[in-house]
């Protein structure tokens, strides 16, 4: 099959349609267009139908005990902003502190900014060199007045895997709420509400090849059954929680895709996992100081974040504009910083600078692979022809040793 | 982002990409910028008895707009005497290469690159001067970071 450009590796930012999917929600736009709110006619009956299968098979891939725990939303940046304003909101009077981590989305960072701005104390626990966050770390900042913990489930930009389930086990002891944004883990790295006491759960049809624009969020409804502030007024739709009428299409995008997850899932991780490490030692093979950025084995399969030491990240981008991929340069950002998640894990700003992500997904091949490894390989060496900062390495000079000027 | 059409022409046919020896009496180095800030800039020139640059190489580690702003410099000193390449301001690059506002320090470090070269020039002539004429050229210290 020819090659189809530029080669999409972006699969942590978005993922294309299953055409699985796109079937399934082609008749909800229209033959079965319904209002899944209305209560007088068939119309309104079998949307209303149609959303509770999808919630039913939603429920069943995070392995919650029913599915009116299942609040849909817009996507994960709105289950976000739920989970986290609508517990502060709702438990403000048993404390006013939540633990949180520097690497989450900016979703769960900015919903905590704006609680500080109200009152609110956050602790924002650093990861680990590695990209993981230490449970200990999460017990350490607990207090009295914590309500709620923050823990995302998968790194979008690292792609490491969080230990939920040791983090749920001292949040459950303690009796503090654990929201998770599973938004990259979920169908590509075991997931399970109940087993890892998770209280809430954000989760999008976007990153698992569903549609954009439809997400959920999960709320535990026993032991302990949690509550929230509707944070969106208006007909009281998703059990009050999330006023608004049901995106019908895109839930049933989001229920396919997260049924293809279930049974295919795991298949598809060790393929794509084989992709991912294929191209990872391809670049290993030919080039000298690649340096992975997260932990080597508690990843997500399609993820690979290198720093391509002595080249800068957009610099390089722009020279494989064949390929889709992000980095954590800031070049691109006005604030001219990079990567605050590479930051946090104590990386050096240059290696900041010199990050690509390459985010594999469901509909890569080997061919890709070896396109993109051999194009990278040679346009790394050119920027390093080019680079003053890989010539005096090469000539033995300490690039730490010399004094910068910041500007 | 999109980057303008001669940025582009710049980034992938770069002009003057190389490295001058920088012990040579002749050669002026600057290297400005810094790692951490992801743009580092090494501009030399190579200047004749009567002051014109007849020579300049450059390396850059940074974006594409960094790399088309220093070989675009290289590109304007060449012929030039260094007082007059010493004029050379970062907004005529920047407009040059049509830089957007977030871009712009590509142009300013170019400016100071130049600038940064043109010094460390004068001041081995200086040294050399005052060493006098008949002693033997004697390599001053390496170029640093301004």
């Amino acid at each position: 099959m020819p090659l189809k450009f530029p080669i999409y590796m972006d699969n942590h930012a978005t993922t294309p349609v299953d055409p699985r999917v796109l079937e399934a929600m082609l008749p909800h736009f229209t033959t079965q267009f319904g209002n899944a709110a209305s209560r007088t006619h068939k119309y309104g009956w079998d949307a209303e139908a149609t959303v509770e299968d999808a919630r039913e098979t939603i429920a069943d891939l995070i392995g919650a005990d029913s599915s009116k725990e299942i609040v849909f939303t817009s996507g994960a940046t709105e289950s976000d902003n739920l989970a986290i304003k609508g517990v502060a909101e709702y438990y403000e009077g048993r404390g006013k502190h939540i633990v949180t981590t520097q690497i989450e989305h900016k979703a769960v960072l900015d919903s905590c900014k704006r609680l500080e701005k109200q009152g609110y104390h956050v602790t924002y626990v650093a990861a680990g060199k590695d990209g993981i966050v230490d449970p200990d770390a999460i017990k350490s900042a607990l207090t009295d007045q914590t309500i709620l913990v923050s823990v995302m489930l998968a790194n979008n930009e690292v792609g490491t895997i969080q230990p939920i389930a040791e983090i749920g086990k001292i949040t459950r002891e303690r009796g503090v709420l654990l929201h998770c944004d599973a938004v990259q883990g979920i169908g590509k790295t075991p997931f399970d509400v109940k087993a890892m006491n998770v209280d809430l759960a954000s989760i999008t049809a976007h990153k698992i090849y569903g549609p954009k624009g439809v997400g959920a969020l999960y709320v535990r409804r026993s032991k302990p059954r949690v509550r929230l502030v509707a944070q969106m007024d208006g007909g009281g739709h998703e059990r009050g929680m999330r006023s608004g009428t049901l995106n019908v299409p895109g839930i049933v995008g989001m229920a396919k895709a997260c049924e293809i997850m279930k049974t295919e899932g795991k298949a598809d991780a060790e393929k794509i996992r084989a992709l991912r490490d294929s191209l990872h030692q391809k670049l290993l093979k030919e080039l000298d100081e690649v340096i992975l950025n997260g932990h080597p084995e508690r990843r997500l399969c399609g993820n690979l974040n290198v720093s391509f030491a002595f080249v800068e990240g957009e610099g390089l981008m722009m020279a494989i504009k064949d390929v889709a991929v992000s980095s954590g340069s800031a070049c691109t950002s006005a604030s001219l910083e990079p990567s605050y998640v590479l930051r946090s894990m104590g990386l050096d700003e240059d290696l900041a600078h010199s990050s690509i992500r390459f985010g594999l997904g469901r509909f890569n091949t080997q061919e890709e692979v070896d396109y993109v490894a051999e194009l990278v390989i040679a346009k790394v060496r050119k920027l390093r022809d080019m680079s003053p900062l890989y010539e005096m390495h090469k000539e033995g000079v300490d690039i730490k040793s010399i004094e910068w000027a910041a500007h | 982002m999109a980057y303008s059409d001669k940025v582009i022409e710049h980034y992938e046919n770069p002009k003057n990409v190389g490295t001058l020896d920088k012990n040579d009496n002749n050669v002026g180095t600057g290297l400005v910028g810094a790692p951490a800030c992801g743009d580092v800039m090494r501009l030399q020139i190579k200047v004749s008895d009567d002051g014109v640059i007849e020579d300049a190489r450059f390396k850059t580690f940074g974006c594409g707009s960094a790399i088309a702003s220093s070989s675009l410099a290289t590109e304007w000193i060449k012929g030039k005497t260094v007082d007059e390449a010493a004029t050379i301001k970062n907004s005529q690059i920047a407009e040059e290469l049509n830089l957007p506002p977030v871009k712009i320090h590509c142009s300013v470090l170019a400016e100071d690159a130049i600038k940064s070269a043109v010094e460390d020039y004068k001041k081995k002539r200086a040294a050399r001067q005052a060493l006098g004429a008949a002693e033997p050229a004697v390599a001053t210290e390496e170029s640093r970071a301004q």
